[in-house]
């Protein structure tokens, strides 16, 4: 496994556009600390993000990995990127010949993409750790380890996000290509949810119990938008008499669909692998 | 005369492509300490067969089995070393950093990088990246990575494609000098030319098909060759040796086959041996089609 990973991270690290998106990606992270400065004074309208709630424990836990989410398609540019590369370099034969299997092979990229995950999932923490500590009203500690479950919904969404990433990557050997498709992808998944909502099932539920199995909907499912949800928001919602019914947390069944759309996607990687000829 | 090692089998490959039957029941083993040609026109089957036994295309049907099929086909290409038509590093990598990667590949530790870079005359631009280098100079890395592990075996398929006379020149050398150490080599090439300089054995293929399997020496003679048994091998190539029509003999696996310099009859032959003492239990001549097999080869491309 060390040897795996060390095989790929070798061939991410050494390449100059790869190695300056990962370490973007990570500089961008920590700039989420910087929303804690942004103030607005419009003279009646006061406006500091910071005093407004948004580092609150454990609301803190769902902003910031919303947040952050959002900057994962650097992420997922580098593995789209490095599995493409393999093909146009003719290094997938190579690493083949050379006695690599072709399980071994998918198993690199699928341990990178959960290093990746995971060291993200981590420096959330500390980052929101520390970013809590100095701006929220409450620090017990009982509070502060409350909701830890977004964490655990954000390490899931990015393992879903790379492997789709990963799967087209090798679908399409291109790396334009792949991240096109995986836009289109994600238009056709609005319109066919929009048809859905509004022309074939109004008026009920059963649009987005078809649509939670999508998969980039199942991701985006995981960690619900937070803006809703801070306080200042929710009381302008109650004055104007809208009912804030939402539901914001993790949920177990999103977990299982999207673990099982990571399933699917790393299968059907490996038998592209396999079936193809090279 | 003690069994020959076997380091890869091929028994009835077959390999379709939609409806383009690329390979028909190629048959063939490699032995230890040999060196082998595939030869054969562009779109032959040369590099189909090497594809597939070295992992990267699938077989439509038929076996092959490396090392007496005791180990996985991805276990067995770690003691294999294998170039394919193109050299395929990592251009963004340094000749060094690409070796060492193949290390990891390979589960070896870095100690044969220098040595090998060495070998290939590399050792000056090791830390260049692989992108600026020359197609001989890739090609010349692509060998030194196929050596890191002293493989088993080198299997070479159209090394010296696309080179300049120089170019080829230094990897002919390398090659000869590879195989004087006892490596056993597989070249795929279309060129008889570079096959009867560096081999001792070839296969000809044509369309999917092996056309001929054997001994260099008895492909391009144009006289015949002879295959003769006798009680006393040792005694009866002893005795050829003094026949002046008689070029070289060479035991196969109890066979002795006879490269001719002259024209001989076989009736001349056996009397000649039955004046020196040696009764034959076996003679066969061979009328060898192969350069005319050959020239249709060559026409073809």
């Amino acid at each position: 496994m060390k040897r795996l990973l060390s095989i790929e991270l070798q061939k991410i690290w050494k390449n100059k556009g790869s190695r300056v998106l990962t370490l973007t990606y990570f500089i961008l992270l920590t700039f989420i600390a910087l929303i804690a400065s942004i103030k607005f004074d419009l003279g009646v309208f006061k406006l500091h993000l910071a005093e407004m709630g948004i580092f609150n424990f454990p609301f803190i836990w769902h902003f910031n990995t919303y947040i952050a989410s959002i900057l994962k398609l650097f992420l997922a540019i580098v593995i789209v990127s490095m599995m493409a590369n393999e093909y146009s370099y003719g290094t997938l034969k190579q690493n083949l010949i050379d006695g690599m299997s072709k399980k071994e092979f998918i198993l690199s990229k699928f341990l990178t993409i959960l290093l990746f995950a995971l060291v993200s999932t981590v420096f959330i923490f500390i980052l929101s750790l520390i970013l809590g500590f100095s701006f929220s009203s409450y620090t017990e500690i009982g509070i502060v380890l409350s909701d830890l479950d977004y964490l655990l919904g954000y390490f899931i969404k990015l393992i879903g996000f790379f492997s789709f990433c990963l799967f087209l990557g090798i679908l399409v050997k291109r790396s334009a290509f792949a991240l096109g498709f995986l836009l289109v992808w994600n238009i056709i998944e609005g319109i066919l949810k929009g048809i859905l909502t509004y022309k074939i099932f109004p008026d009920s539920t059963i649009a987005a119990y078809i649509t939670q199995f999508f998969p980039l909907e199942s991701m985006s499912n995981l960690i619900v938008e937070p803006f809703s949800r801070l306080s200042v928001v929710k009381s302008i919602g109650t004055k104007i008499g809208i009912e804030n019914i939402k539901d914001y947390g993790v949920h177990f069944y999103s977990i299982i669909i999207v673990l099982a759309w990571t399933l699917i996607f790393n299968l059907l990687s490996y038998r592209l692998l396999k079936n193809r000829d090279l | 005369m003690k069994p020959l090692e076997t380091i890869l089998s091929i028994k009835n490959l077959n390999k379709r492509y939609g409806s383009l039957q690329a390979l028909k029941n190629v048959t063939f083993d490699i032995h230890k300490g040999n060196v082998y040609g595939i030869l054969g026109p562009n779109g032959s089957g040369k590099s189909t067969t090497l594809g597939i036994i070295l992992n990267v295309v699938n077989k439509t049907s038929g076996e092959y089995s490396w090392f007496d099929g005791n180990m996985q086909t991805h276990e067995a290409l770690k003691k294999v070393g294998a170039i394919i038509e193109r050299p395929n590093f990592y251009p963004y990598m340094t000749a060094k950093e690409n070796l060492e990667l193949v290390c990891k590949i390979k589960s070896i530790n870095y100690a044969k990088v220098n040595e090998k870079l060495e070998l290939v005359g590399l050792v000056d631009r090791q830390d260049s990246k692989f992108s600026t280098f020359s197609l001989g100079m890739k090609q010349r890395l692509a060998i030194a990575s196929a050596l890191l592990n002293d493989p088993e075996i080198l299997i070479l398929d159209e090394p010296t494609n696309g080179l300049d006379p120089q170019g080829i020149h230094q990897i002919r050398d390398i090659i000869k000098h590879i195989a004087a150490q006892g490596t056993t080599i597989l070249l795929a090439s279309h060129l008889l030319d570079e096959v009867e300089k560096v081999c001792t054995h070839a296969l000809v293929l044509r369309k999917g098909e092996v056309l001929y399997s054997g001994l260099v020496d008895g492909m391009s003679v144009n006289q015949g060759f002879f295959e003769l048994r006798a009680d006393d091998t040792e005694n009866l190539i002893s005795v050829l040796k003094t026949h002046p029509a008689v070029k070289n003999s060479v035991n196969e696996e109890g066979k002795v086959l006879v490269y001719l310099k002259d024209k001989l009859e076989p009736k001349e032959l056996n009397q000649f041996l039955f004046e020196n003492n040696i009764v034959l239990s076996h003679l066969v001549k061979r009328k060898n089609s192969l350069e005319e097999q050959f020239l249709e080869l060559t026409k073809n491309k």
